[in-house]
């Protein structure tokens, strides 16, 4: 009741503030044994000889696995992207143990099962490995150049696939060629860990008298588990599997892949006859959670004599780690390049991939995946632009944003990079952005700092986004190579109290699903929020699903459901309009109870629910029951948008970058819970700041991963962060019957470059072009000590 | 070979026989099955294991189960009294300082231990007393609300 659009406090937390969250390490079964994995330590090497003699002989081992009992299974890939000659993209396979070469350090060769873990991970430091180790590669535009280190025999230069959208090439290097002004910049996009704070964990059950498997895993997407690992891994009956993923402690994309320890687990299971539990540990997370991000690139925008941005073409070395994962060939290129047009009007888009192996950890969709490195690409070169041609950052942006349309009564916007914008209204984030960061008077106290003694710095960067949420429809993912369908299913059953249960194929590991979702269900149907309950993560109690990334659960999972909701008030109008006497026009439903209109003759929801499950007095020929499933398949994408703007400081004798400020104004659509939505926004900003400033991998000559620990790797800590200044405009989405548009990654696309754009900002005194992320003191130090 | 110790957990007093190299972390989950507290690293860096011991705030990855022998411990699963929740599990809940609930037992072990010596912290304290503490969902932003929330409400309450 009026439940849409409140900051209703969430149910699930009870569970997680009590200590009662029940995630994936927390199962123990009858019977359980824990597996250790043996993974290489060298990033390319080959593999003379593994002796499991010494492992096997000790304390509590149950079996080991190798490459010899497993090898011949290995995971796929779930999206083909086709060379630029349409050849097929090389594809290698992955398999669950390797026994030939390793291609990346944790590469795993061999698996240790034991009655506990500390007996596993004993024995498996007794297995021999005659390893030969090989020269490595790990940068995409080393990998790519003759004569590198092959990472695979058969893939010439390590080339995965070459791919280009856009304009007319020529057109655009002419474009190029004669403009007023063009600016160039060379960027690395740094690979960055997802570091979930829970690290990923798969449980293996086989029951014998069912024969039926149990796999519970700590996934966003447990349902496309299932069927890539029955149906192209294992090769077992997809019904004779169930797959749960329960309380996640997060994921940011490096949970939507099918893994390799998830198979092991389950095949092993069956093979020695008890529940086998394997848990990673952090380093192991470091090394086999699929990475993010790994650009370099090249990106030129070209501008006429008055600022307009007359061309943008882009020529990026994505690196793809040593293996292809599950998603992996969408990100850098249609969660990458269709993004390059941004919210400007460019007239002349070219964007040119190269996809590379490296001996690396797999890359994938990292939360962002592939929107962030194009919003990157675009909001550091308008502001390099603007600073360039003596022009106003802000202004340069709002003069080259494209006009407002609704997507209603006028069409969508037609991107030169295959993409239909659905509805925006660009300007007023912008605008609002700079009223709330008191634009004016920042230039003045810029410029007293600059002028005084205090030995700081100010700058303030902007940064303006759009992204593609809820990726769809099925028919045209599938034409750009995805080999999923991009729908998703829910069920609504009501109780015959009338208490509703839905079954939803959207998964949460944070978002807050159980509130969100329940408050759509209670709002339409009038009734009491916790008369709802939200089932999902389990393929034994929903029907399907295709999991949650790419802010998709409640544009696609909640549209799913409104589907259902809308037909247990049809037949429900059937049953009341039998039970008041009346036809179905003569009803309304409202509040929870069907009126004939202009009259207080009602019934409620719950008589209703009854009467469906005892249905003595009830209409002829209509069915039993008040329970529907929907699917629901989008019509296009939606797209978030919104401004961000940083303010920091800097220390000039230490180089230390403190973010005094920042503020986001966000339009993701409709919002059903303001509180959830700022919460997705805060923790996205955080993590898109952590690439600006803290996050990166650094691999030395020989692949090995320095950094592969929170010892090393620096991730935002709560002393190194200011609170939020956030609002939001609301252009809803119109091709969805919620007109929500995704709030899980906005924040982590926007706040990048906003960062990076204000340290350029409090450092143009300085004359740099550029500065490469991670931005560190030491960085920033040497260009001011020069 | 394994040595007999005795820990009051949460009031009560369990007596187990442990290998000397377990972790007070991996006692707590895997034998008593008090599974709130929770292990997100092996570095003692994150701070999803953070527990009391006798009534101060530590990483209970950084400590051997036989070095608690005779000692009190406190888990998440022990800050509810009578069922009434700490004024911070009430305030991680209004204030919405958690998604994913992994780090939030770390949090708000580590929190409470905070507010026990500082009744009134400022922004700047709490964010420097969490500092020890991973979270990758929040931003923070509703954790340092969440421990303001009760710390506002435990002085009133005192």
């Amino acid at each position: 009741m009026g439940l849409i659009g409140t900051s209703v406090k969430r149910v699930e937390d009870k569970r997680f503030t009590t200590g009662q969250g029940r995630y994936t390490d927390d199962i123990k079964l009858p019977g359980m044994t824990y597996a250790c994995m043996v993974r290489s330590p060298h990033a390319h090497a080959k593999i003379n000889s593994i002796d499991t003699t010494a492992a096997a002989a000790m304390p509590g081992v149950v079996k080991i696995f190798t490459g010899a009992d497993v090898g011949q299974y290995g995971v796929p890939c779930g999206w083909q992207v086709n060379f630029k000659n349409g050849d097929t993209m090389k594809e290698p396979p992955h398999p669950l143990l390797v026994s030939d070469k390793a291609r990346h350090m944790g590469d795993a060769v061999a698996m240790v099962v034991a009655n506990s873990y500390a007996e596993a991970k004993d024995a498996a430091e007794m297995v021999m490995v005659d390893w030969e180790v090989l020269p490595a590669v790990t940068d995409a535009k080393a990998a790519v150049a003759d004569g590198a280190p092959l990472v695979h025999d058969d893939v010439p230069n390590n080339r995965s696939f070459d791919w280009a959208l856009g304009s007319d090439k020529a057109a655009v290097d002419a474009a190029i060629a004669n403009a007023h002004h063009v600016t160039t910049l060379e960027f690395t996009n740094q690979r960055l860990v997802a570091n979930a704070i829970e690290p990923r964990s798969a449980i293996g059950h086989y029951d014998s008298a069912y024969d039926k498997y149990t796999l519970y895993t700590s996934s966003q997407n447990p349902h496309l588990t299932r069927l890539l690992m029955c149906a192209f891994v294992l090769g077992i009956p997809e019904h004779k599997v169930r797959v749960v993923a329960p309380d996640v402690g997060g994921g940011f994309g490096s949970k939507i892949f099918h893994y390799t320890e998830e198979a092991l687990v389950t095949i092993a299971s069956k093979a020695i006859g008890r529940p086998v539990k394997w848990t990673a540990e952090r380093r192991e997370s470091f090394l086999t959670d699929a990475h993010g991000r790994d650009h370099v690139t090249k990106c030129d925008m070209a501008f006429d004599a008055d600022g307009n941005i007359t061309a943008l073409r882009s020529k990026t070395y994505a690196n793809m780690g040593a293996y292809l994962s599950t998603f992996a060939p969408a990100v850098p290129t249609y969660l990458h390049g269709t993004l390059l047009q941004g919210l400007y009007k460019t007239p002349l888009v070219h964007v040119d991939v190269d996809a590379v192996f490296t001996h690396t950890t797999a890359v994938d969709a990292y939360r962002g995946a592939g929107r962030p490195e194009a919003t990157y690409l675009l909001e550091r070169l308008i502001d390099t632009a603007a600073l360039e041609m003596g022009k106003d950052p802000a202004q340069l942006r709002l003069q080259n944003f494209i006009d407002p349309f609704n997507g209603v009564d006028e069409p969508g916007y037609q991107t030169q990079v295959a993409l239909q914008y659905d509805s925006g209204n660009y300007h007023p984030v912008l605008e609002k952005a700079l009223k709330m960061v008191g634009y004016e008077n920042f230039r003045a106290e810029q410029q007293a700092a600059r002028d005084g003694n205090s030995g700081k710095l100010l700058g303030i960067g902007f940064s303006t986004y759009i992204e593609a949420c809820g990726i769809a429809p099925s028919a045209v993912v599938g034409a750009l190579g995805a080999r999923a369908g991009l729908f998703e299913s829910a069920q609504v059953r009501v109780q015959p109290t009338g208490k509703v249960s839905v079954y939803t194929g959207s998964h949460s590991h944070g978002q807050g699903h159980e509130t969100t979702f329940a408050q759509v269900v209670a709002d339409k149907f009038g009734i009491a929020l916790e008369d709802v309950d939200i089932v999902h993560g389990d393929s034994d109690s929903v029907a399907f699903g295709m999991g949650t990334y790419g802010s998709r659960s409640l544009a696609v999972g909640g549209s799913a459901i409104v589907k259902s909701i809308e037909k247990v008030i049809e037949k429900g109008t059937k049953i009341a309009a039998h039970k008041l006497e009346c036809s179905e026009a003569d009803l309304e439903f409202a509040e929870g109870k069907w009126t004939v209109k202009g009259s207080d003759k009602s019934i409620g929801f719950g008589d209703v629910s009854l009467t469906a499950y005892v249905p003595h007095d009830y209409p002829a020929g209509l069915e039993p029951g008040l329970d529907f499933s929907s699917f629901y398949d989008p019509t296009n994408f939606t797209y978030p948008f919104g401004a961000h703007v940083a303010i920091v400081e800097i220390d000039k004798e230490t180089g230390k970058v403190t973010l005094k400020r920042f503020i986001a104004v966000d339009d993701v659509g409709n919002v059903i819970n303001p509180m959830i939505v700022e919460g997705q926004i805060h923790g996205g900003v955080v993590q898109g700041i952590g690439q600006a400033l803290f996050e990166g991998t650094i691999f030395d000559e020989s692949g090995q991963l320095l950094n592969g620990t929170y010892m090393d790797y620096v991730m935002p800590r709560a002393d190194d962060m200011p609170s939020f200044e956030t609002d939001r405009t609301t252009t809803p989405c119109p091709h969805n019957p919620l007109g929500v548009k995704g709030a899980g990654e906005a924040g982590c696309i926007g706040s990048t470059p906003a960062v990076v754009n204000a340290v350029m900002d409090a450092l143009s005194p300085y004359g740099i072009h550029d500065i490469q992320m991670p931005v560190t003191s030491e960085k920033v130090w040497n260009i001011i000590n020069g | 070979m394994k040595v007999k110790i005795t820990v009051t957990v949460n009031g009560t007093n369990y007596e187990r026989e442990v290998e000397p190299r377990m972790l007070l972390v991996h006692f707590l989950r895997e034998e008593l099955s008090l599974t709130g507290t929770h292990v997100g690293c092996d570095t003692s860096s994150c701070g999803a294991c953070t527990v009391h011991l006798d009534g101060k705030a530590l990483k209970s990855c950084t400590m051997l189960a036989v070095q608690a022998n005779g000692r009190s411990v406190t888990t998440i699963e022990g800050m509810a009294t009578n069922g009434e929740l700490h004024p911070l599990q009430e305030g991680f809940h209004q204030e919405h300082g958690l998604q994913c609930g992994f780090c939030t037992p770390g949090m708000i072990m580590t929190a409470a231990d905070l507010l026990k010596n500082n009744s009134n912290p400022s922004e700047h304290e709490i964010r420097e007393a969490l500092e020890g503490n991973f979270c990758r969902c929040t931003g923070y932003h509703n954790i340092v609300k969440s421990v303001q929330y009760a710390a506002k409400k435990m002085v009133e309450m005192a």
